[in-house]
Protein backbone atom coordinates (compact mmCIF):
# COMPACT_ATOMS: atom_id res chain seq x y z
CA UNK A 1 0.00 0.00 0.00
CA UNK A 2 2.82 2.38 0.94
CA UNK A 3 4.27 2.22 -2.60
CA UNK A 4 1.48 4.59 -3.66
CA UNK A 5 3.06 7.23 -1.41
CA UNK A 6 6.32 7.21 -3.37
CA UNK A 7 7.31 10.77 -4.40
CA UNK A 8 7.94 9.79 -8.04
CA UNK A 9 4.37 8.53 -8.34
CA UNK A 10 2.59 11.43 -6.68
CA UNK A 11 4.66 14.35 -8.00
CA UNK A 12 2.70 14.40 -11.26
CA UNK A 13 -0.41 15.12 -9.16
CA UNK A 14 1.11 17.43 -6.54
CA UNK A 15 2.84 19.55 -9.19
CA UNK A 16 -0.38 20.28 -11.06
CA UNK A 17 -2.76 20.59 -8.09
CA UNK A 18 -1.66 23.99 -6.57
CA UNK A 19 -3.23 26.17 -9.28
CA UNK A 20 -6.63 24.47 -8.87
CA UNK A 21 -6.42 24.60 -5.07
CA UNK A 22 -5.47 28.31 -5.24
CA UNK A 23 -8.49 29.05 -7.44
CA UNK A 24 -10.83 27.15 -5.11
CA UNK A 25 -9.32 28.85 -2.07
CA UNK A 26 -9.88 32.35 -3.56
CA UNK A 27 -13.54 31.52 -4.31
CA UNK A 28 -14.32 29.98 -0.90
CA UNK A 29 -12.32 32.63 0.99
CA UNK A 30 -14.18 35.46 -0.78
CA UNK A 31 -17.54 33.89 0.14
CA UNK A 32 -16.31 33.35 3.72
CA UNK A 33 -15.11 36.96 4.08
CA UNK A 34 -18.41 38.34 2.76
CA UNK A 35 -20.37 36.20 5.21
CA UNK A 36 -18.05 36.88 8.15
CA UNK A 37 -17.77 40.64 7.72
CA UNK A 38 -21.10 41.64 6.17
CA UNK A 39 -23.84 39.00 6.19
CA UNK A 40 -23.50 37.33 9.59
CA UNK A 41 -25.33 38.95 12.52
CA UNK A 42 -23.66 40.63 15.48
CA UNK A 43 -23.74 38.86 18.84
CA UNK A 44 -26.24 40.06 21.48
CA UNK A 45 -23.45 40.21 24.09
CA UNK A 46 -20.19 40.71 22.19
CA UNK A 47 -21.63 42.84 19.37
CA UNK A 48 -19.41 42.99 16.25
CA UNK A 49 -16.28 41.74 18.06
CA UNK A 50 -17.71 38.21 17.59
CA UNK A 51 -16.60 38.44 13.93
CA UNK A 52 -13.03 37.79 15.08
CA UNK A 53 -14.24 34.24 15.80
CA UNK A 54 -14.37 33.59 12.03
CA UNK A 55 -10.59 33.79 11.75
CA UNK A 56 -9.61 32.81 15.31
CA UNK A 57 -11.49 29.50 15.62
CA UNK A 58 -10.65 27.98 12.18
CA UNK A 59 -6.98 28.91 12.66
CA UNK A 60 -6.91 27.17 16.07
CA UNK A 61 -8.71 24.08 14.74
CA UNK A 62 -6.38 23.72 11.76
CA UNK A 63 -3.18 24.24 13.77
CA UNK A 64 -4.31 21.49 16.17
CA UNK A 65 -5.35 19.21 13.30
CA UNK A 66 -2.05 19.67 11.46
CA UNK A 67 -0.01 18.89 14.58
CA UNK A 68 -2.02 15.69 15.11
CA UNK A 69 -1.43 14.64 11.49
CA UNK A 70 2.30 15.45 11.76
CA UNK A 71 2.53 13.27 14.88
CA UNK A 72 0.69 10.38 13.22
CA UNK A 73 2.91 10.57 10.11
CA UNK A 74 6.08 10.78 12.21
CA UNK A 75 5.17 7.75 14.34
CA UNK A 76 4.03 5.60 11.39
CA UNK A 77 6.98 6.81 9.31
CA UNK A 78 9.41 5.92 12.06
CA UNK A 79 7.92 2.47 12.72
CA UNK A 80 7.62 1.45 9.06
CA UNK A 81 10.65 3.47 7.87
CA UNK A 82 8.68 5.47 5.30
CA UNK A 83 10.80 8.52 4.43
CA UNK A 84 8.03 10.16 2.45
CA UNK A 85 5.81 10.40 5.55
CA UNK A 86 8.49 12.59 7.15
CA UNK A 87 8.60 14.71 4.02
CA UNK A 88 4.81 15.16 4.12
CA UNK A 89 4.97 16.00 7.85
CA UNK A 90 7.77 18.53 7.26
CA UNK A 91 5.75 20.17 4.47
CA UNK A 92 2.68 20.52 6.71
CA UNK A 93 4.51 22.20 9.58
CA UNK A 94 4.93 25.79 8.21
CA UNK A 95 1.19 26.31 7.69
CA UNK A 96 0.51 24.68 11.09
CA UNK A 97 2.80 27.18 12.81
CA UNK A 98 1.34 30.16 10.94
CA UNK A 99 -2.23 29.11 11.85
CA UNK A 100 -1.12 28.71 15.46
CA UNK A 101 0.30 32.26 15.46
CA UNK A 102 -2.89 33.59 13.81
CA UNK A 103 -4.97 31.89 16.55
CA UNK A 104 -2.80 33.45 19.28
CA UNK A 105 -2.72 36.97 17.80
CA UNK A 106 -6.41 37.15 16.83
CA UNK A 107 -7.30 35.67 20.23
CA UNK A 108 -5.29 38.43 21.86
CA UNK A 109 -7.05 41.07 19.73
CA UNK A 110 -10.43 39.53 20.67
CA UNK A 111 -9.41 39.42 24.35
CA UNK A 112 -8.95 43.19 24.66
CA UNK A 113 -12.58 44.27 24.05
CA UNK A 114 -14.02 41.10 25.65
CA UNK A 115 -11.88 40.55 28.76
CA UNK A 116 -10.20 43.96 28.97
CA UNK A 117 -6.71 42.51 28.46
CA UNK A 118 -4.52 41.51 25.53
CA UNK A 119 -3.06 38.50 27.32
CA UNK A 120 -3.72 36.27 30.32
CA UNK A 121 -1.79 33.23 31.51
CA UNK A 122 -4.97 31.24 31.15
CA UNK A 123 -4.84 27.44 30.61
CA UNK A 124 -6.17 27.54 27.01
CA UNK A 125 -4.01 30.44 25.87
CA UNK A 126 -0.86 29.14 27.57
CA UNK A 127 -1.30 25.64 26.15
CA UNK A 128 -1.72 27.15 22.64
CA UNK A 129 1.52 29.07 23.18
CA UNK A 130 3.22 25.80 24.17
CA UNK A 131 1.96 24.25 20.91
CA UNK A 132 3.60 27.12 18.99
CA UNK A 133 6.86 26.31 20.81
CA UNK A 134 6.59 22.65 19.76
CA UNK A 135 5.97 23.70 16.14
CA UNK A 136 9.04 25.96 16.33
CA UNK A 137 11.20 23.19 17.85
CA UNK A 138 10.00 20.80 15.13
CA UNK A 139 10.94 23.19 12.30
CA UNK A 140 14.25 24.17 13.94
CA UNK A 141 15.15 20.45 14.27
CA UNK A 142 14.80 20.06 10.49
CA UNK A 143 17.22 22.95 10.02
CA UNK A 144 19.77 21.83 12.62
CA UNK A 145 20.19 18.13 11.88
CA UNK A 146 21.63 17.12 8.52
CA UNK A 147 21.62 13.37 9.08
CA UNK A 148 18.27 11.82 8.04
CA UNK A 149 18.12 9.14 10.74
CA UNK A 150 18.85 11.68 13.44
CA UNK A 151 16.31 14.24 12.20
CA UNK A 152 13.60 11.55 11.87
CA UNK A 153 14.25 10.45 15.45
CA UNK A 154 14.39 13.97 16.93
CA UNK A 155 11.30 15.24 15.12
CA UNK A 156 9.36 12.10 16.12
CA UNK A 157 10.26 12.68 19.78
CA UNK A 158 9.21 16.35 19.53
CA UNK A 159 5.83 15.43 18.04
CA UNK A 160 5.21 12.66 20.60
CA UNK A 161 5.93 15.10 23.45
CA UNK A 162 3.90 17.82 21.75
CA UNK A 163 0.82 15.65 21.15
CA UNK A 164 0.39 15.31 24.94
CA UNK A 165 -0.44 19.03 24.88
CA UNK A 166 -3.25 18.64 22.30
CA UNK A 167 -5.88 17.07 24.63
CA UNK A 168 -4.80 19.59 27.28
CA UNK A 169 -5.68 22.40 24.84
CA UNK A 170 -9.00 20.78 23.99
CA UNK A 171 -10.14 20.12 27.58
CA UNK A 172 -8.38 23.04 29.34
CA UNK A 173 -11.64 25.02 29.38
CA UNK A 174 -13.42 22.11 31.13
CA UNK A 175 -10.65 21.11 33.53
CA UNK A 176 -9.79 24.59 34.83
CA UNK A 177 -11.55 27.87 35.47
CA UNK A 178 -10.43 29.89 32.48
CA UNK A 179 -11.14 33.28 30.97
CA UNK A 180 -11.56 31.49 27.67
CA UNK A 181 -15.13 30.43 26.94
CA UNK A 182 -16.02 26.70 26.62
CA UNK A 183 -16.48 25.15 23.15
CA UNK A 184 -19.64 26.30 21.33
CA UNK A 185 -19.43 23.51 18.78
CA UNK A 186 -19.62 19.85 19.75
CA UNK A 187 -19.57 16.94 17.33
CA UNK A 188 -21.25 14.53 19.73
CA UNK A 189 -23.81 16.85 21.35
CA UNK A 190 -25.94 19.81 20.32
CA UNK A 191 -23.94 22.93 19.43
CA UNK A 192 -24.83 26.22 21.12
CA UNK A 193 -23.99 28.33 18.05
CA UNK A 194 -26.76 29.57 15.75
CA UNK A 195 -26.79 28.45 12.10
CA UNK A 196 -26.35 32.07 10.92
CA UNK A 197 -22.94 32.06 12.62
CA UNK A 198 -22.15 28.39 12.06
CA UNK A 199 -22.34 28.71 8.27
CA UNK A 200 -19.71 31.49 7.91
CA UNK A 201 -17.55 29.68 10.47
CA UNK A 202 -17.61 26.48 8.42
CA UNK A 203 -16.98 28.39 5.17
CA UNK A 204 -13.93 30.09 6.68
CA UNK A 205 -12.73 26.72 8.04
CA UNK A 206 -12.99 25.24 4.55
CA UNK A 207 -11.07 28.22 3.12
CA UNK A 208 -8.33 27.90 5.75
CA UNK A 209 -8.09 24.14 5.11
CA UNK A 210 -7.67 24.84 1.39
CA UNK A 211 -4.95 27.39 2.13
CA UNK A 212 -3.03 24.89 4.27
CA UNK A 213 -3.41 22.32 1.46
CA UNK A 214 -2.02 24.86 -1.01
CA UNK A 215 0.99 25.65 1.18
CA UNK A 216 1.53 21.95 1.84
CA UNK A 217 1.57 21.14 -1.90
CA UNK A 218 3.96 23.99 -2.71
CA UNK A 219 6.30 23.08 0.16
CA UNK A 220 6.16 19.35 -0.67
CA UNK A 221 7.06 20.04 -4.32
CA UNK A 222 9.94 22.26 -3.14
CA UNK A 223 11.26 19.48 -0.90
CA UNK A 224 11.05 16.93 -3.74
CA UNK A 225 12.96 19.23 -6.11
CA UNK A 226 15.56 19.75 -3.35
CA UNK A 227 16.03 15.94 -3.19
CA UNK A 228 16.27 15.74 -6.98
CA UNK A 229 18.90 18.52 -6.93
CA UNK A 230 21.01 16.37 -4.62
CA UNK A 231 20.42 13.44 -7.00
CA UNK A 232 21.79 15.47 -9.93
CA UNK A 233 24.91 16.26 -7.90
CA UNK A 234 25.53 12.54 -7.50
CA UNK A 235 25.23 11.80 -11.25
CA UNK B 1 -24.07 51.05 6.00
CA UNK B 2 -20.46 51.59 4.83
CA UNK B 3 -19.73 53.52 8.04
CA UNK B 4 -21.15 50.67 10.11
CA UNK B 5 -18.98 48.19 8.20
CA UNK B 6 -15.86 50.16 9.11
CA UNK B 7 -16.65 51.18 12.69
CA UNK B 8 -18.78 48.19 13.81
CA UNK B 9 -20.12 49.89 16.95
CA UNK B 10 -16.60 50.76 18.08
CA UNK B 11 -15.19 47.26 17.48
CA UNK B 12 -14.00 48.00 13.92
CA UNK B 13 -10.37 48.48 14.88
CA UNK B 14 -10.23 45.06 16.60
CA UNK B 15 -12.15 43.20 13.89
CA UNK B 16 -10.29 44.73 10.95
CA UNK B 17 -6.87 44.31 12.55
CA UNK B 18 -7.60 40.60 13.22
CA UNK B 19 -8.64 40.03 9.60
CA UNK B 20 -5.74 42.12 8.28
CA UNK B 21 -3.23 40.18 10.36
CA UNK B 22 -4.63 36.92 8.96
CA UNK B 23 -4.40 38.19 5.36
CA UNK B 24 -0.85 39.49 5.82
CA UNK B 25 0.20 36.15 7.39
CA UNK B 26 -1.32 34.24 4.46
CA UNK B 27 0.38 36.45 1.90
CA UNK B 28 3.76 36.30 3.65
CA UNK B 29 3.67 32.50 3.98
CA UNK B 30 2.58 32.09 0.36
CA UNK B 31 5.38 34.36 -0.93
CA UNK B 32 8.07 32.75 1.25
CA UNK B 33 7.14 29.25 0.04
CA UNK B 34 6.83 30.47 -3.57
CA UNK B 35 10.32 32.05 -3.43
CA UNK B 36 11.78 28.82 -1.96
CA UNK B 37 10.05 26.81 -4.72
CA UNK B 38 11.34 29.05 -7.53
CA UNK B 39 14.86 29.02 -6.06
CA UNK B 40 15.00 25.20 -5.99
CA UNK B 41 13.43 24.89 -9.44
CA UNK B 42 15.89 27.36 -10.98
CA UNK B 43 18.76 25.54 -9.29
CA UNK B 44 17.48 22.26 -10.78
CA UNK B 45 17.19 23.75 -14.28
CA UNK B 46 20.72 25.21 -14.06
CA UNK B 47 22.18 21.89 -12.86
CA UNK B 48 20.30 19.98 -15.54
CA UNK B 49 21.64 22.34 -18.21
CA UNK B 50 25.22 21.72 -17.13
CA UNK B 51 24.94 17.91 -17.47
CA UNK B 52 26.66 16.19 -20.41
CA UNK B 53 24.24 14.69 -23.02
CA UNK B 54 24.61 11.14 -21.71
CA UNK B 55 23.80 12.07 -18.12
CA UNK B 56 21.02 14.42 -19.26
CA UNK B 57 19.36 11.59 -21.23
CA UNK B 58 19.59 9.33 -18.18
CA UNK B 59 18.20 12.03 -15.87
CA UNK B 60 15.39 12.79 -18.31
CA UNK B 61 14.33 9.13 -18.28
CA UNK B 62 12.92 9.73 -14.80
CA UNK B 63 9.37 11.06 -15.08
CA UNK B 64 9.71 13.31 -12.01
CA UNK B 65 12.64 15.17 -13.62
CA UNK B 66 10.61 15.69 -16.77
CA UNK B 67 7.75 17.07 -14.65
CA UNK B 68 10.06 19.51 -12.88
CA UNK B 69 11.46 20.74 -16.19
CA UNK B 70 8.02 21.23 -17.67
CA UNK B 71 5.99 24.34 -16.86
CA UNK B 72 3.08 22.37 -15.42
CA UNK B 73 4.54 22.48 -11.92
CA UNK B 74 4.28 26.26 -11.62
CA UNK B 75 1.32 28.15 -10.15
Amino acid sequence: MFKYFEPNKIFSITSKAPKYVLFLFIVIFSIGLTEALILSPEDYKQSHSVRIMYVHVPAAWISLGIFSVITFLSIVGYIFKIRNFFLIAKSLAPSGLVFNIIALVTGSIWGKPTWGTWWAWDARITSMLILALFYTMYLVAWRIFEDNDKVFKVTSIITILGIINVPIIKYSVDWWNTLHQPASINILSKSSIHISMLFPLMTMTAAFALFSLLIFLMKYNTELIKIKNKGLDRL
Amino acid sequence: MIENLFFMNGYGLYVWSAFLFTLVSFLTLFLVIKIQYNKEKNKFIAKFGSLNPEKATFAKSQSINKEILSNTSSI
